[in-house]
């Protein structure tokens, strides 16, 4: 039976990861191979690495940590960050990522996602979307990575996992920034809306604080993963008491 | 012993490599004939869409070579779909290497999100020595829409909406729909059990 998966990720920032709370007030919480491992020897199921001010910055991932990372850990990752052209995704996939996600360039060319969907295969492609509620409508924004710069892209977040999906996206991960960093709880409510409109896998990312957390968001939204930084990055939920007690309620997990 | 992994031009030809370089034994990545053919062990990886990859390889000019080895090959996820006769994929027929009996195509979900992505569990079905160590309901990392059917070559399978082969063997070729290098220890005693297999 296919196991829900646990996802830690880790936000890369010059080379270190770092966490803030809704995107804003970054602080160190440690070295990406170092923390990578640790996660990996933890029990955990995938990884996500996000440059965060990739795109804003507009450069592109480093392939140097990402061959560092792949040489270093036997489980699967996704590296985030600027990835603009189907070149850039390439080198990527070269030093040993396992798949790549896209976010601000998708919405400035969602032709990328073609693309790269064409050259690389759907199973590489992941998209990342930022979505913020605002009088009750969900919306996409994108440049999220800092917050003087983060622009409104006028796309509805239901019709934007759609073409995507459409477009030859593999995997949809779903940043719910009202939530990001609260650790109030997933986004439950939009979550299962999209889960309904979403063909393809679907991670939930955004607001995780608690065990009960994951579980609703696994029981209720039904999404194939669960992505989380801050409760991992400051041991709050140890990985392996997580996964243990989520199979004790029912949930198929990866021990 | 030489390793050779399969330039596909087409596959995560790194990851592999390191896979193995964490058992401590160095794989060579090759895409010349005489290489390939002369050594101990092969693995196949691949990515990606099967038309593409087939023409990749017959671009190469690696399909005669590939076709005529008798020592241990391996073939990972999409190479273990191109070791299969042929591939159905978005309407077109690809012709594959034909190295096992049987047809690739399209994982039936039953309306479950596809690809089938993440952590599924093994059933094993015939005993090998590739299956050395690993336990049914032992998990591996799988990413595919398409997929072989369950039949006499199967030494494993996995369910997804429909069960389908997880690992086959026709006489010296294996083959894993997942990833064995993204596989944590489960996957690292299978890659280590084939350094094993007898030649």
């Amino acid at each position: 039976m296919l196991a829900r998966r646990i996802i830690p990720c880790l936000d890369v920032r010059d080379g270190r990861v770092v966490k803030g709370v809704q995107f804003r007030n970054h602080e160190d919480v440690g070295g990406i191979v170092d923390l990578a491992l640790r996660y990996a020897n933890e029990g955990a199921d995938e990884l996500v690495f996000y440059d965060i001010t990739a795109s804003v910055d507009d450069r592109t991932v480093s392939p140097d940590w990402v061959s560092k990372v792949s040489r270093s850990i036997d489980i699967p990752f996704c590296v985030a960050g600027g990835i603009k052209s189907v070149a850039a995704a390439g080198a990527r996939l070269a030093s040993g990522a396992d798949k790549i996600s896209i976010n601000s360039p998708a919405l400035a060319r969602p032709d990328l996602i073609n693309e790269l969907c064409d050259a690389y295969g759907r199973q590489c492609v992941v998209v990342g979307i930022d979505t913020f509620e605002e009088n009750g409508s969900y919306r996409v924004k994108s440049h999220t990575g800092d917050p003087d710069k983060t622009r409104e892209t006028g796309r509805k977040t239901l019709e934007w996992v759609e073409e995507a999906a459409l477009r030859g996206a593999g995997e949809i991960v779903l940043n719910c920034m009202n939530q990001d960093g609260v650790r109030k709880g997933y986004d439950i409510k939009q979550l299962s809306k999209v889960r309904e409109v979403c063909s393809v896998p679907l991670i939930a990312s955004g607001g995780a604080g608690a065990t009960e957390h994951f579980e609703d968001v696994f029981k209720q939204a039904n999404v194939d993963g669960a992505l989380a930084a801050s409760v991992f990055h400051k041991s709050v939920i140890a990985i392996p008491d997580l996964k243990a007690d989520l199979k004790a309620r029912g949930i198929e997990m990866r021990l | 012993m030489s390793l050779i992994i399969v330039d596909t031009g087409v596959a995560n030809l790194s990851s592999v490599k390191f896979a193995f370089d964490r058992l401590g034994v160095s794989a060579i990545i090759s895409d010349d004939a005489d290489v390939i053919s002369k050594a101990t062990r092969i693995i196949l990886p691949g990515v990606g869409a099967a038309p593409f990859a087939m023409k990749a390889i017959n671009t190469k000019g690696l399909t005669p070579v590939l076709r005529s080895l008798t020592q241990p090959v391996m073939g990972i996820c999409l190479g273990m779909q191109l070791i299969f006769e042929s591939l159905e994929e978005g309407g077109t027929q690809t012709q594959g290497l034909g190295l096992v009996p049987g047809k690739i195509s399209a994982l039936d979900t039953k309306g479950q999100p596809s690809p089938h992505m993440g952590w599924n569990t093994l059933t094993k079905t015939n005993d090998d020595p590739l299956l050395e160590g690993i336990n049914d309901n032992d998990y591996a990392y799988f990413v595919h829409s398409f997929a072989a059917p369950v039949s006499d070559i199967t030494l494993a399978s996995s369910e997804y909406g429909s069960k389908f082969s997880a690992i086959v063997r026709h006489k010296n070729v294996y083959g894993c729909q997942f990833h064995p290098e993204r596989s944590s220890i489960v996957g690292a005693k299978i890659l280590e059990n084939f350094l094993k297999v007898p030649a």
